[in-house]
């Protein structure tokens, strides 16, 4: 070998170890931070880990990032902390960001939400403009961070028109942000426009509340006790029982929400009553067995159950209530869901704390209503 | 080789000093800044910089030395929290880091998930935010641990939101989770993040923040406050010491002045903790020092609330007796500062009056208008008041550069 070709040889080598020094995997560091919990679990081992990892140049961007599919919500904070200190590292030096690589790894859908959405803030960190050009490509992105921009262009550019005194050219682009919409506020701002501009905006459905229920009561609750107790609805549901009730013997009666936020009010059928509890079930049709989420909203103390499980409960009164409030996973199953709500009342008396009701919807996790399957 | 400035600023070894503001209310959560060297008027030119901030926020800034650390929340759903350090000389941000909510959201619009002021040990610095979420950062930024408490305990929320500050005391991170449902307070090692107690609290919403008490071995209680009254309690172990079972507000907190434990509960009550760990001692109460939000203040042996209608009324706190009410501008959240013989007191439409208290009706002495609503209570370092409001913090007091 002549010596420039070993010198040569001896570059490359040395260029390729050096190279590979510079991207090394962290899968160690990683695997330890995913596998942080509850109660503090792994957070020991998790400092080393993220110290070492958070000291990675710029082109481990994406392998952090990437770090997050399918990682718990706490080692999801624990990766974007560690992206947030490299990124902060590499824009202090003056070295840009690995824009392309960014670029590619957000167009990948199946990274994580969260992830790409940090991508994307990165791609903007550094090309403003580019990022804003990729936004309509970006509408029906299972970010709902990253969706709420791009429906905000779109939003945008249907207010200028409308400003301009184009409304015939502003209503499809507002249709088209309220089709793509996840954000209740962005929701409720295009309603408001498209109805000013004289369309007619089904918002239960654009919503997907469940709207059509079977109500009875009322069941004690004195001392609020008639949360924690087991009335007959919570060991069966038979809608042609007659029960024994707080106030004497009472049956299910239907209950309809036409309220535009699908609040199901159980004074209807009851009356004004305090201290007391009542159930509300409904059945939901799934074309086939899918994870969801029961997304209730509710300022009384409240549980629910899917199909007779249990899913969550709590006991906060009269303190303030939104659209969403609770996110509930679930499983359904194919075919009939039996959802059953439990809605309890305290013993206040003012005046604002005579809500006794509860919203409902099932979605997915970026809060797109099912749609039910026919029976 | 020189070294860039801030490379200088992050190598120097910080611990806690008299000087620091380290939690909500100061060192002794008492809000009193000692002689700090305050102006006794302040107006514009006393601003010495004013930044914006990326979020939302009630918390106070908390400082360590010549770093200032400022929580906020942003997103439609108040979903992003952020921690961020400026150098306090300079208002230059050293670092920020971003968290994703892993809690419930949903407060009052009045407030926001970045309510409660953050606290630090000199070395570690720790945030927490309505949604429950606790992170532990070194001073330079580098994550040391992070808790979900609202995924360990989904019950332990208020759809009004929460505002508790966080206290370190005995190296446990006092955090108060209470509520109407999964009340609760736990004490959490500094240093891992893991629960070493936790203690199952009165269910009902609370927003009042721990005070700090020395008994007279000089050890460290930390006093909790709720509807039912307060417990002093042992933060190494979570043990009860003692107990007052009289109520209290669930809004404004305790403060400890000489020994004494000032309780707003049917006014101000004023205890003097038991050494054998029997019922404290019951010195006064009065109705006419009722404070409405913000919390009491002891400065000089008086004691000064402010109530609903924004009058400042000063009491004895020896006695209890009233001395003399001001009228101030307009409703108060913020917990008034104290430094030298002078009050500092931003009211909600971010209007700050600076009163003289030993004037013999008190008097404000000036106004400093920062044109925003304020809710966060100040904090004072570096002859400095730092006031924050929702996008912006601002650092005013001593103008060095209008003295030369």
């Amino acid at each position: 070998m002549k010596p420039s070709s070993a010198l040569l040889l001896a570059f490359l080598t040395t260029g390729l170890i050096a190279h590979a020094a510079s991207a090394p995997s962290y899968a160690e560091q990683i695997k330890t931070i995913r596998a942080v919990g509850p109660q503090g679990k792994g957070n020991a081992e998790a400092t080393a880990a993220w110290k070492k990892l958070s000291s990675a140049n710029g082109a481990s961007l994406t392998t952090i990032l990437a770090a997050m599919d399918g990682a718990n919500d706490l080692a999801l904070n624990w990766l974007r902390s560690a992206v947030d200190t490299v990124a902060g590292r590499e824009e202090a030096a003056g070295r840009k960001l690995p824009v392309a690589d960014l670029k590619k790894f957000l167009a990948d859908t199946s990274h994580h939400p969260r992830a790409r959405r940090l991508a994307y803030e990165l791609i903007a960190k550094a090309d403003p403009a580019g990022a804003t050009s990729l936004l309509p490509t970006l509408r029906e992105d299972p970010s709902t961070e990253i969706r709420r921009e791009a429906i905000q262009q779109l939003v945008d550019q249907a207010t200028a028109l409308t400003r301009a005194g184009n409304t015939n050219g502003a209503v499809p682009v507002f249709q088209s942000a309220l089709r793509l919409a996840r954000d209740v506020d962005q929701v409720d701002l295009i309603a408001k426009e498209l109805k000013t501009a004289g369309q007619t905006v089904d918002l239960p459905a654009v919503f997907g509340w469940l709207t059509d229920w079977k109500a009875i009561g009322p069941f004690d609750n004195t001392g609020r006790a008639g949360f924690a107790t087991v009335f007959p609805p919570e060991q069966s549901i038979d809608l042609n029982a007659e029960l024994d009730g707080k106030a004497g013997k009472t049956r299910w009666v239907a209950l309809k929400s036409k309220d535009d936020y699908g609040i199901v009010d159980l004074n209807k059928p009851f009356g004004d009553l305090k201290e007391v509890t009542g159930y509300a079930t409904t059945t939901f049709f799934s074309d086939k067995a899918k994870k969801v989420e029961l997304r209730l909203g509710s300022q009384n103390g409240w549980k629910i159950w899917l199909n007779g499980k249990e899913l969550f409960g709590r006991d906060e009164y009269h303190r303030n209530m939104e659209i969403d409030q609770y996110r509930v996973a679930a499983d359904l199953k194919a075919g009939r869901n039996v959802i059953l709500v439990k809605v309890c009342q305290n013993e206040q008396k003012e005046e604002w704390t005579k809500n006794w009701n509860f919203q409902l919807r099932v979605t997915d996790a970026i809060g797109t209503p099912i749609a039910q399957a026919k029976p | 080789m020189k070294l860039p400035t801030y490379a200088l600023f992050l190598a120097v070894s910080l611990q806690l000093t008299a000087a620091d503001w380290p939690q909500f209310r100061g060192a002794s959560a008492n809000a009193l800044g000692g002689d700090a060297g305050l102006p006794a008027r302040l107006d514009a030119k006393n601003i010495t910089w004013a930044i914006d901030l990326p979020g939302r926020g009630l918390s106070s800034p908390i400082i360590v030395g010549d770093r200032l650390f400022v929580t906020c929340s942003s997103g439609p759903k108040q979903e992003r929290l952020h921690v961020i350090c400026l150098n306090a000389l300079s208002g230059a941000k050293l670092w920020e880091r971003q968290f994703w909510a892993t809690g419930r959201t949903i407060s009052h619009e009045k407030t926001c998930v970045a309510a409660p002021t953050p606290a630090s040990d000199g070395k570690l610095v720790f945030a927490v935010f309505s949604s429950n979420d606790l992170v532990c950062l070194d001073l330079d930024g580098n994550l040391q641990w992070l808790r979900g408490l609202m995924s360990d305990y989904p019950n332990a929320g208020n759809s009004l939101g929460m505002s508790s500050s966080l206290i370190v005391a005995d190296g446990a991170l006092v955090v108060m989770s209470e509520n109407d449902s999964d009340s609760f307070t736990a004490g959490i090692d500094v240093r891992t993040g893991v629960n070493r107690w936790k203690l199952e609290r009165p269910k009902m919403a609370n927003w009042t923040s721990p005070a700090l008490l020395n008994d007279a071995a000089g050890k460290t209680q930390v006093l909790l406050q709720s509807g039912k009254g307060l417990a002093a309690i042992d933060p190494a172990s979570g043990r009860t010491v003692w107990n007052f079972a009289g109520g209290a507000s669930t809004i404004p907190s305790s403060t400890v002045a000489d020994g004494i434990v000032f309780v707003p509960s049917g006014g101000i009550t004023a205890l003097e903790p038991s050494a054998d760990g029997s019922a404290p001692k019951q010195l006064w109460k009065s109705g006419q020092l009722s404070p409405a939000t913000a919390s009491p203040v002891v400065l000089n042996k008086r004691i000064y609330t402010i109530n609903n209608a924004g009058v400042l009324t000063c009491g004895d706190a020896v006695t209890g007796n009233r001395l003399w009410q001001l009228r101030m501008k307009g409703s108060f959240s913020a917990t008034p500062v104290a430094s030298g013989n002078f009050l500092y007191c931003v009211n909600e439409k971010g209007v700050l009056q600076v009163v003289d208290t030993t004037a013999p009706e008190g008097a404000i002495t000036s106004e400093l208008d920062f044109g925003k609503t304020v809710l966060g209570t100040p904090s004072i370092a570096h002859k400095s008041l730092y006031v924050r409001a929702d996008g912006k913090i601002w650092k005013v007091g001593a103008n060095e550069a209008l003295l030369r």
